[in-house]
């Protein structure tokens, strides 16, 4: 333990504690820019400088080691004039006008001038030489350099988290900026569109593309019926923008305020995931027929998820040799999207050329997803627009819904109706564990051998978890896979998915089912979800997908009648015809480099 | 003070034989080394002045089965090319220097980093290097340097971004502590030091630390290589012992209508005639890296610190807030001060933003931005704002 | 799957450097020794030699002067524009060059044989002006000085 003075006030840490820390244990805060709890220290910002009693210069808290017997002083004159040089240095390279800014109101930047009164700055206004670009050819990410302030968040979570590295610093000096290869578009790179980078950016440089105009124009046309979709994970973040703590459930507030908003039919992605799970199940059973009954060496094996279309786009780009593994299921809401416009159509007598399909997602490569060519198979684009969950809490503010007094309401039918096992999509391994519930099942004809069907194994927040499942006992056509142990790994976080795949390429590592969310924590720590983020605020929504399941009436998807009855009156069985031309979809390889 | 001029002095560039000097520290303990360096109150050369024998003694006592040493050959500083020329004139040396540290901390590798400039030397350097491990071999040590090539950056002179660079990434100083003797060169505890501290290292264990020490004051023992230029008749490189004020400088090397020497290039301090005689050129005055520039009476200061400040506002990798932004705004500054764009008062907003840079910057460049600035600034304000 | 065309140089750099990071700039400095500057297409080459992301590449050349990422002429000018040179009289010696080989500061000659830049200081102040034609130094600069060695690498062909 190492002792010193805070503002004259004793405090004892344990050794390698930075400044920030102790500070932070005595309840003063020290403002930060570059640092954030997800990333290794930049110390690049110096916006929390401090002073040492005796020191030459000053010290950045976020970066320095506190040492036995430092006296600091977190508001000393020195340490508020530099403060105040170094925010008002940021906005003279800074394009600040606040009020035309997408983050505005939202914008650790902003709220620093705003704490340090800097209004009437007196540096020079150096924008006006500065040639400074913005990027909008990506159908998820803007990326405007006249509000990026050079924190490097960005690049080290692209980095660090995302094992992508999309973005890098380039050039020096004056001309230092974010960049990708060549200055080229995010659209031309290997970006994900995972916007874990949008998630750390305290600026409005890196921030979604918005599709709320074209949404409530949809809205406010008489002629259209808006479907909107909400996946799992919304429910448990939208909360944190209208004013409550991180984890709590607005499942019910949430359908409500949809409804106020003036969608027509408010339906759930949690009906298609559990949908998935039938699809992509029965994919794995097939896939492990063919390789130990028919000893078919063309199978590709491990199989892995396709919900995340951070992760797809990664693995397009770099490993492409997997491809095939990939299970050939498009995601929830691509399924759904496909649904909204055929089978919904059909059963609620509507013209689909009428019918504007929105979705709610916790995540911005989404948007990309929606976008894709291929995304086309009801005839028209499977879903129109997606919103991330904080562009949904935009539009209830602005539509001036009192989202707190709600009185929380129901989904719409058909396609409304979920399980808990579509729910835990929203969080790491959530996949997994649906897709056990009812493999499993449907091989032995008994749920799995789990305390409360909770397969915990495969939750958690450890970047790579390896779990397996024996199976006995098995029903008659599914004997071949007795006293199979079934292997899995779950992976999120894409700089984790990286880690898996290789160990799998070189042989270290041989499972039969991979799930990979490319978001740190799975959805409910998507690119779309409520900014700021950290681990903390990731585990509380954790345990609020996790409640959500213990509430559901019905855990297992194949148990969904709405599911039961899709098949039967229109997709016939899993893996059916119909259900390869609507939900199905394939991949294309990328470059690498 | 002494009653003496400048006094010039011959031991960087003594022709030695080097052998001797490394058969005899391979008989020594590496703590007696680190002893013998400490005694001579021997200084870096390279610009920060830490004293080189603390340096070694923290090095050696590092757990670590992986050391390296690393010479500083980016010389970057404007006006200082004297480690061009000792690589130019005694590369032996410098290998030698390295070796020396290598058996007082246990290192294994070395590495010079070259600037990009320079890199005409390399052959020449390369065909000492060979020889230099010829005798390693036949002295069964397994010390090796490899040289590696700088490629237009001042920053990597700055001893964590010459090891970013040497790792292969952009030239961007790392947060300290970690200091270079823990956690350097591929996170090992590491010796970085300039190429003349090295050869002075080779001079100390030759004859003596008490012989390094009979020259110079008892803050800046014994003598140091200067580059010479600007407005004198006798541009180059000298040895000289420390001490001396600038005044006796002047006297040895200016043009007779010398109005200001900048001391230590463009991080360094200008000192204006009224100064020169209480000036002392060391580290109990204005330190130095060996840089001396002459200007007299013909030369705009102006255009000094403009030029200054054009190099930082290049050369500044541009990661931290108060340097990037801040060289451009005192850049831009003066030039608005100097159209009239902005009143002679603006220059005190300036000077204490660049009192902020040298506070808040997280390395050398940005703290000492504001030294050239400030002296300049105070010394000749009319020229700035007429 | 991608159809990579063969990058000989790239290749054979990285066998000589290695294909750590920590080869990077060495691979990257014989490639400007080569072409003079680094395309797009080697970067991505030597990003794919590396197993690094292209944008890696690009983000540690772009922070180094001496390795381009535009095109540059078989012989690179570098004046110093530092203090000393500048005093010394840098600026006829820059629009000398300029009036000789009929190029700005910036530019590369349109049969890309010279490209004339300015660099911060090469270390020469005692012998300024001062400059590098690629690796080498020429000192102590003269309008007519610089006639003469301009001459000289004009008759190269
Ligand atoms: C911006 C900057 C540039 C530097 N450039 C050099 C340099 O070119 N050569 C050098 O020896 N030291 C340079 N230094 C100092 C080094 O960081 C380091 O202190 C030195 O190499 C240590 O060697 P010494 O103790 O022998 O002087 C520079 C420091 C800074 C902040
Ligand atoms: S990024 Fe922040 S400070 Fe800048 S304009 Fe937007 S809201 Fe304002
Ligand atoms: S969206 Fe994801 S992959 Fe793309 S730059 Fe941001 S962090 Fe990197
Ligand atoms: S884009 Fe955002 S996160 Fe990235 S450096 Fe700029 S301000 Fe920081
Ligand atoms: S002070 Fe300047 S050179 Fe040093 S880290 Fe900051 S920006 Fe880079
Ligand atoms: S928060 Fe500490 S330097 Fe940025």
């Amino acid at each position: 333990m190492v002792s010193l003075s805070i503002n004259g006030m004793l405090v004892k840490v344990p050794q390698g504690t930075t400044i920030l820390d102790a500070a932070k244990k005595l309840n003063f805060r020290i403002p930060t820019l570059c640092q954030h709890d997800d990333l290794c220290v930049a110390g690049n910002c110096r916006v929390c400088v401090v002073e040492q009693l005796g020191g030459r210069s000053l010290l950045a808290a976020c970066a320095t080691p506190v040492s036995s017997g430092m006296q600091i002083l977190t508001n000393s004159l020195k340490v508020r004039a530099a403060r105040k040089h170094v925010i008002e240095l940021l906005l003279s390279e800074h394009n600040a006008d606040c009020t035309k800014c997408y983050k505005n109101g939202n914008c650790e930047l902003q709220d620093l001038s705003n704490e340090f009164s800097v209004g009437d700055h007196l540096l020079l206004d150096l924008t006006e030489t500065k040639e400074y670009t913005i990027d909008r050819f990506s159908p998820s990410i803007i990326k405007d350099d006249s509000k990026c302030i050079r924190c490097q968040r960005c690049v080290r979570t692209c980095e660090q988290l995302q094992g992508v590295n999309a973005l890098t610093v380039a050039y020096k000096g004056e001309h230092q900026k974010i960049s990708t290869f060549e200055e080229l578009s995010m659209a031309e790179v290997i970006c994900t569109n995972c916007g874990q980078c949008i998630n750390r950016c305290p600026t409005g440089a890196l921030v979604e593309r918005t599709y709320l105009d074209e949404v409530w124009d949809a809205i406010l046309d008489p002629e259209k019926h808006v479907v909107v979709q909400t996946a799992p994970a919304v429910r448990v973040g939208l909360g944190e923008e209208l004013g409550f703590e991180p984890g709590e459930r607005v499942t019910g507030k949430m359908v409500a305020a949809l409804k106020r908003l003036g969608f027509d039919s408010v339906l759930d992605t949690d009906f298609s995931a559990d949908l998935t799970i039938m699809e992509e199940g029965t994919e794995l059973l097939t896939r492990l027929k063919r390789a130990l009954v028919d000893k078919d060496p063309s199978v590709a094996l491990p199989m892995t998820t396709s919900c995340s279309p951070g992760w797809i786009k990664f693995i397009e780009h770099t490993f492409p040799e997997y491809l095939p593994n990939v299970s050939t299921c498009k995601s929830p809401q691509q399924m759904f999207g496909a649904l909204a416009k055929t089978y919904f159509a059909q059963v609620r007598k509507l013209d689909p050329k009428n019918i504007v399909s929105v979705s709610i997602m916790p995540c911005t490569a989404k948007k990309y997803e929606a976008n894709r060519p291929e995304m086309r198979s009801s005839g028209y684009k499977d879903v129109d627009y997606v919103l991330t969950t904080r562009e949904l809490a935009k539009m209830i503010k602005q539509a001036g819904v009192e989202f707190r007094k709600l009185k929380e309401d129901k989904y719409d039918s058909i396609m409304g109706k979920s399980t808990g096992a579509g729910v835990i999509f929203g969080a790491t391994g959530g996949v997994m564990e649906a897709a056990l519930r009812t493999a499993y099942e449907i091989i032995t004809g008994r749920e799995v051998p789990f305390e409360g069907l909770n397969i915990t194994p495969v939750r958690g927040m450890e970047g790579v978890r390896l779990a397996s499942i024996k199976i006995e006992e098995c029903k008659e056509e599914w004997s071949f896979l007795n006293g199979v142990e079934l292997k899995c790994a779950v992976a999120h976080g894409l700089v984790n998915a990286r880690e898996l795949m290789n160990r799998v390429k070189s042989g270290d590592l041989i499972v039969h089912f991979i799930e990979v969310m490319a978001c740190p924590g799975g959805c409910l720590g998507g690119g779309g979800q409520p900014i700021p983020t950290n681990e903390k605020i990731r585990k509380k929504r954790t345990e609020a997908i996790y409640a959500e399941d213990m509430s559901m009436e019905l855990r297992k998807s194949h148990e969904n009648p709405e599911v039961i009855g899709i098949y039967k009156e229109f997709l016939g069985e899993p893996l059916s015809h119909k259900s390869h031309e609507l939900l199905h979809t394939h991949y294309t390889e990328r470059v690498r480099y | 003070m002494k009653d003496k001029h400048v006094k010039r002095v011959d031991l960087i560039f003594e022709k030695i034989e080097c052998r001797d000097v490394l058969e005899k520290i391979i008989d020594m303990e590496p703590d007696a080394i680190c002893q013998e360096i400490l005694e001579s109150d021997l200084k870096g050369r390279g610009g920060a002045g830490f004293p080189t024998g603390m340096k070694w003694r923290f090095g050696s006592q590092e757990e670590s089965s992986i050391k390296y040493i690393v010479c500083n050959a980016d010389e970057g500083e404007p006006g200082t090319f004297k480690d061009r020329e000792i690589l130019d004139q005694v590369p032996g040396k410098v290998f030698c220097g390295m070796a020396i540290a290598a058996r007082a901390v246990g290192a294994k590798a070395g590495y010079v980093y070259l600037r990009g400039e320079y890199k005409f030397l390399i052959p020449k350097l390369n065909e000492e290097l060979a020889k230099f491990h010829r005798t390693m071999d036949e002295f069964n040590q397994n010390f090796r340097i490899q040289v590696r090539l700088g490629s237009g950056a001042y920053i990597c002179g700055e001893e964590s971004a010459l090891f970013e660079s040497i790792e292969g990434k952009r030239g961007e100083p790392r947060n300290k502590p970690p200091y270079p003797t823990t956690s350097g060169l591929f996170g090992k505890p590491t010796i970085i030091n300039n190429v003349e501290t090295l050869v002075y290292t080779v001079m100390i264990m030759k004859y003596g630390a008490s012989h390094f020490k009979e020259l110079g004051t008892k803050d800046s023992r014994g003598s140091k290589v200067f580059s010479v230029s600007g407005d004198t008749p006798k541009a180059g490189i000298f040895e000289l012992e420390l001490g001396m004020s600038v005044n006796e400088f002047v006297e040895e090397f200016g043009d007779g209508d010398t109005k200001a020497v900048q001391v230590g290039g463009a991080s360094g301090f200008c000192v204006p005639r009224k100064r020169f005689e209480e000036t002392i050129i060391g580290f109990e005055g204005v330190p130095t890296g060996g840089s001396m520039k002459l200007f007299n009476s013909t030369r705009s200061m102006y255009n000094v610190l403009h030029n200054y400040l054009d190099f930082f506002t290049e050369e500044s990798c541009g990661q931290c807030t108060p340097c990037r932004v801040g060289c451009q705004q005192l850049l831009k500054g003066v030039e608005a001060v100097k159209r009239g764009d902005k009143n002679s008062k603006y220059l005190d907003e300036l000077v204490k933003l660049a009192k902020t840079m040298k506070r808040a910057s997280k390395c050398g460049l940005g703290q000492s931005v504001g030294n050239a600035f400030g002296s300049i600034v105070e010394n000749f304000k009319e020229e700035i704002i007429y | 799957m991608e159809t990579i065309i063969e990058n000989e140089l790239v290749r054979e750099l990285a066998n000589k450097h290695g294909r750590t990071r920590e080869s990077l700039i060495p691979i990257l400095q014989d490639l400007v020794v080569q072409y003079r500057f680094l395309s797009k297409k080697d970067m991505v080459d030597v990003a794919r030699e590396l197993d690094i992301s292209a944008a890696d590449v690009f983000g540690t050349a772009t922070f180094y002067t001496f390795l381009d990422t535009e095109v540059r002429g078989k012989y690179i000018i570098r004046i110093c524009k530092t203090i000393s040179c500048a005093m010394k009289g840098k600026n006829e010696i820059l629009s000398t060059i300029e009036d000789i080989l009929k190029i700005k500061l910036g530019e590369t000659s349109s049969d890309r044989k010279f490209s004339l830049l300015e660099a911060n200081c090469i270390g020469w102040c005692h012998k300024a002006p001062a400059m590098l034609i690629n690796d080498t130094p020429y000192t102590e600069l003269t309008p007519e000085k610089v006639t003469e060695i301009l001459r000289e690498y004009i008759k190269i062909q």
